[in-house]
């Protein structure tokens, strides 16, 4: 408890002397800028505090330079405000449970920005468009591309392209339309605007915002296809936002009279070319850092440098050719993630998710501190309760409407529907954020006479779903889960053969080739194997990229002859000293009905449970869920399990290959399925099993069985090069050699 | 590669068991077939199933490998392999209502909680003894958890399911247990339509 009041008591002071210095640094700077003195910046004057002229009576021994540091200093300031501003939010893990940290932070900035206002009377720090988009915005969404869950992505892709692009479109124009008939009707007094305005103004806070909805769904934990479908479409809408926001901004600097059909059908193009070409910008600079990462053998050092230059580079060169940046910039980290991370050293690999994440946070932080920060300027301040409320309530409801209409048509072509819960979840879950924000402060005066209450609007609209809506999503979803769910608990051996029947249907599928459907994934597979990973990554990436082989390649001697004793001996299962449980994220509210029991009260009952929860083992249908997470990496404990499971599968096989052994004569069968074989890279390989083969041919079963044992190691069918390993593998052999000599 | 008489008479001998899939299905599935068919002999060994890497991290792997094969044979053809796979077909609604005169599919929810069954039966005596259930447990289950810890949720498993006291788990009790399991949904490729 001490601890934590003097954490608080350093939070605050530090605080209150940072922004002390903001202050007196703006107030030092206002009255220099009162003086006009001449090449000031830069320069190396010796200023007295009073601006006494340029005359110098000695030597000043020490300085105030402010003029001199003023521009990087306020950055490195705000970076450190922002830093703090999460450290306070976070002292207090009850609140941040109950409210979320974006609003925190908002209500932080609100403080700031009334500190900052009595301080200047009037707000000298806003969050400019320049600014947000063009140093805030682009590490959170090259943290949400190079992150992305991508299996899972593209095969919702269908699903997330409607939501993306039908459910803006709507949105855009339901919101739009309906203001507009609302202000004929009179509902909103007498403002300068018309249709084409409420349109561009229905365009821009239509659009989900990424940055806003993880860190919502932050403390909400849905199943994985509801949030990648939420998290999808909050990233690509804004291929629609740029397209409807350029062209209203276009046809209300035309004027209305100017529109007719060939600009309506520029429009309608201008959003394929806008779309289609960033995402093919983003896809260049992806094949462009792969290809770098590629060569990179020699000096691992500058590797993290590339992704993130190049990443911005994406989005800067979608930008100028005026296309969708966060599309270029989203596809760039979606399609070089598996590249680079094969190319690149396992330090470089975890530099570059570390500071990726670093970077994203403190761009989110600072991004909701200054939403914050930017309400408190009464400059900016329109009230129009009928313009305002209406705008609330109709991306409200517009946005379930659209939902749930959308749903329905989806769920007639998806396999798996998608439930009523979803779809709440996924109406009220559409927050708006900072990009709505910094699209409206980019709006003319001139053209827009009614900005800034456009601009007022937009805030309350942001701070009404980050907070208000953040905040009852969890309850919401409690009250919907548990209302739904009605469960009994799940008795254990319910539980037990639902994890039976998750592993019996993974290995269906696998024996019968088809996960899903997969014509298209094999041809996109194929293409995969064959061209890109030969033109993308090293050679010796290529080689291990194989899960399975990066798992055998572990095999060190030592486990090889622990597998070896313990064929011979008696199986003795390691025993538990203490509690290693692997770390368990447990969710505070979870959508997946088998997950969690909390209702248990006999205690016994309680650990069989508990137990089972955490040591089963989680099949690849659980595996595959991506938890996308800010601010948690992952670890690798899923390695861990696969690879217990490949041990002890290899294990059992080795004990059925010996107990085999004596009736069998395999040696012959081998050399035939060898030579049928007319793929050239297992010919390659065999190359080496033939030696054996001719010294020893039929004397020894054991090495027969050996062999078949080898070819179904490693006769893996997956990757084109079948190379064998064979130091560990001869390794395995001698091993088997020696055993067999000494019995 | 499968001629195509092959695959027309086992889609009708298929369809005689209540299997009723399209013929590209059934192509595919053959094709699928002869390229695990390493020896080229028309059959299906354990080795040539061994052979898919995904199966050898999956815990239930090599019991899956063996519920392809026939009481004590080693090798399995197409049919059987066809058979083992209708299991795992969705229940149509429509078929339901069809023929309650026809024997009953081998997609229906007693055969495919059969076929769990017989993932756990191994000595096919109709019932899974505790050494039985050990045995699962401990595929499916790390190497954390010590013997007698999965004793204790193995008896428990059989204390919930067992109703003739004779401490094992009869089939009947199989499917009395898990009666609130909707097995058609976690038993069911869509595929296989």
């Amino acid at each position: 408890m001490a601890c934590r009041t003097c954490l608080w008591l350093l939070g605050t002071t530090f605080f209150t002397c940072t922004v002390r210095l903001v202050v007196e640094g703006t107030e030092v700077g206002a009255t220099q800028g009162s003086h006009p003195e001449p090449g000031v910046v830069g320069s190396n004057h010796s200023q007295a505090g009073g601006g006494h002229g340029s005359s110098i009576s000695g030597i000043q021994i020490v300085t105030f330079k402010w003029h001199h540091v003023e521009a990087p200093y306020l950055i490195a300031l705000w970076i450190l405000v922002a830093g703090v501003s999460k450290m306070v939010v976070e002292l207090n893990h009850n609140l941040t449970s109950v409210i979320p940290e974006s609003a925190l932070l908002i209500i932080i900035g609100w403080i700031l920005g009334g500190i900052i206002y009595g301080a200047d009377k009037m707000q000298t720090f806003t969050l400019t468009p320049t600014v947000f988009f063009f140093y805030l915005l682009p590490q959170v969404i090259l943290d949400a591309g190079y992150f992305m869950p991508n299996k899972l992505f593209f095969s919702n892709m269908g699903a997330i392209l409607v939501y993306a692009v039908i459910g803006t479109c709507w949105n855009a124009a339901t919101v739009g339309l309906g203001l507009w008939g609302c202000w004929l009707g009179g509902a909103m007094g007498d403002i300068d605007i018309g249709l084409l305005q409420f349109l561009l103004f229905g365009s821009l806070i239509a659009a989900v915002d990424p940055v806003a909805v993880i860190a919502v769904f932050e403390e909400v934990h849905v199943n994985e296809v509801l949030f990648i479908m939420v998290f999808g479409e909050s990233l690509l809408n804004d291929g629609v936002t740029v397209v409807l926001f350029n062209v209203f901004d276009a046809f209300v600097s035309l004027g209305g009279a100017e529109i007719d059909a060939v600009e309506i059908i520029k429009g309608i193009i201008s959003f394929f070319v806008v779309a289609f070409g960033g995402s093919l910008v983003g896809i260049i600079f992806a094949l462009l850092i792969s290809l770098l990462t590629r060569c990179t053998k020699n000096i691992q050092i500058i590797e993290p440098g590339f992704i993130f230059i190049l990443g911005y580079l994406s989005y800067l060169t979608a930008e100028m050719l005026s296309l969708s940046a966060i599309l270029s910039i989203v596809f760039c980290g979606i399609c070089c993630q598996k590249y680079i991370n094969a190319n690149m050293d396992e330090r470089s690999v975890t530099t570059v998710r570390y500071v990726m994440k670093v970077l994203a946070n403190g761009s989110e932080t600072i991004i909701f501190v200054f939403l914050g920060i930017s309400a408190i300027d009464p400059a900016v301040w329109v009230w129009n309760t009928g313009f305002i409320l209406l705008t609330l309530l109709f991306i409200f409801v517009f946005r379930f409407i659209g939902v749930f209409l959308l749903t329905w048509i989806l769920n007639k072509y998806r396999l798996v529907p998608l439930e009523f819960i979803d779809q709440v979840v996924m109406s009220y879950g559409g927050l708006r954020g900072a990009v709505a924000y910094g699209l409206v402060a980019m709006l003319d005066e001139n053209k827009f006479k009614e900005k800034n209450l456009m601009v007022s609007t937009t805030l309350i609209v942001v701070y009404f779903t980050v907070m208000l809506q953040g905040i009852t999503m969890k309850p919401l979803v409690t009250w919907l889960k548990v209302k739904r769910a009605a469960v009994t608990e799940l008795t254990l051996a319910e539980k037990i053969q639902n994890r039976t029947f998750d592993h019996m249907l993974v290995a269906i599928e696998d024996i019968s080739g088809q996960i899903g459907h997969n014509y298209m994934r094999d041809k996109w597979h194929n293409f995969e194997e064959r061209w890109l990973c030969w033109f993308l990554m090293k050679p010796s990436a290529r080689k291990s990229r194989d899960y399975i082989f990066n798992i055998f390649h572990q095999l060190n001697l030592k486990d090889a002859m622990s597998y070896v004793k313990e064929v011979r001996a008696t199986h003795k299962v390691r025993e538990s000293h203490d509690n290693l449980i692997l770390q368990d994220i447990v969710p505070s509210v979870c959508l997946d009905m088998h997950e969690q029991d909390l209702t248990m009260r006999e205690s016994e009952d309680f650990n069989a449970h508990h137990l089972l929860q955490q040591h089963l083992y989680r099949g690849r249908k659980q595996v595959l869920k991506h938890r996308y997470s800010r601010s948690h990496l992952e670890t690798n404990r899923d390695e861990n399990e696969v690879q217990e499971i490949f041990q002890r599968t290899m294990r059992s096989r080795l004990e059925s290959f010996k107990s085999a052994k004596m009736g069998v004569a395999p040696a012959k069968k081998i050399q035939t399925k060898h030579q049928k074989k007319d793929k050239p890279q297992k010919v390659r390989g065999e190359g080496t099993f033939s030696p054996f083969l001719h010294v020893r041919p039929h004397s020894h079963p054991l090495i027969g069985n050996v062999m078949s044992l080898s070819t179904s190691l490693l006769g893996f069918e997956t990757t084109s090069t079948a190379t064998i390993f064979p130091l560990s593998f001869n390794l395995l052999l001698n091993l088997f050699l020696q055993i067999d000599q000494s019995q | 590669s499968g001629s195509n008489f092959s695959t027309i008479t086992v889609c009708r001998e298929l369809h005689e068991m209540g299997f009723h899939v399209s013929h590209s299905q059934i192509t595919r599935l053959y094709s699928r077939f002869t390229s695990l068919d390493k020896g080229e002999n028309g059959t299906l060994s354990r080795e040539d199933f061994q052979r898919i890497p995904e199966l050898a991290i999956n815990p239930l792997g090599d019991r899956i490998i063996n519920a392809f094969f026939p009481e004590g044979e080693d090798q399995v053809n197409f049919r059987g392999f066809m058979r083992t796979l209708a299991h795992f077909r969705p229940i149509e609604d429509n078929e339901k209502n069809k023929d309650p005169t026809a024997s009953e599919p081998l997609n229906s929810r007693t055969n495919k909680l059969l076929f769990a069954f017989q993932l756990y039966d191994l000595d096919r005596d109709d019932k899974i003894s505790r050494d039985e259930l050990l045995q699962v447990l401990r595929m499916m289950v790390g190497v954390n958890i010590s013997d007698e810890q999965l004793g204790s949720i193995a008896d428990r498993t059989i204390q919930e399911a067992d109703q003739n006291g004779d401490n094992s788990i009869s089939f009947n009790e199989f499917i009395k247990v898990l009666e609130k399991v909707d097995v058609e949904q976690k038993m069911s490729i869509r595929f296989l339509h």
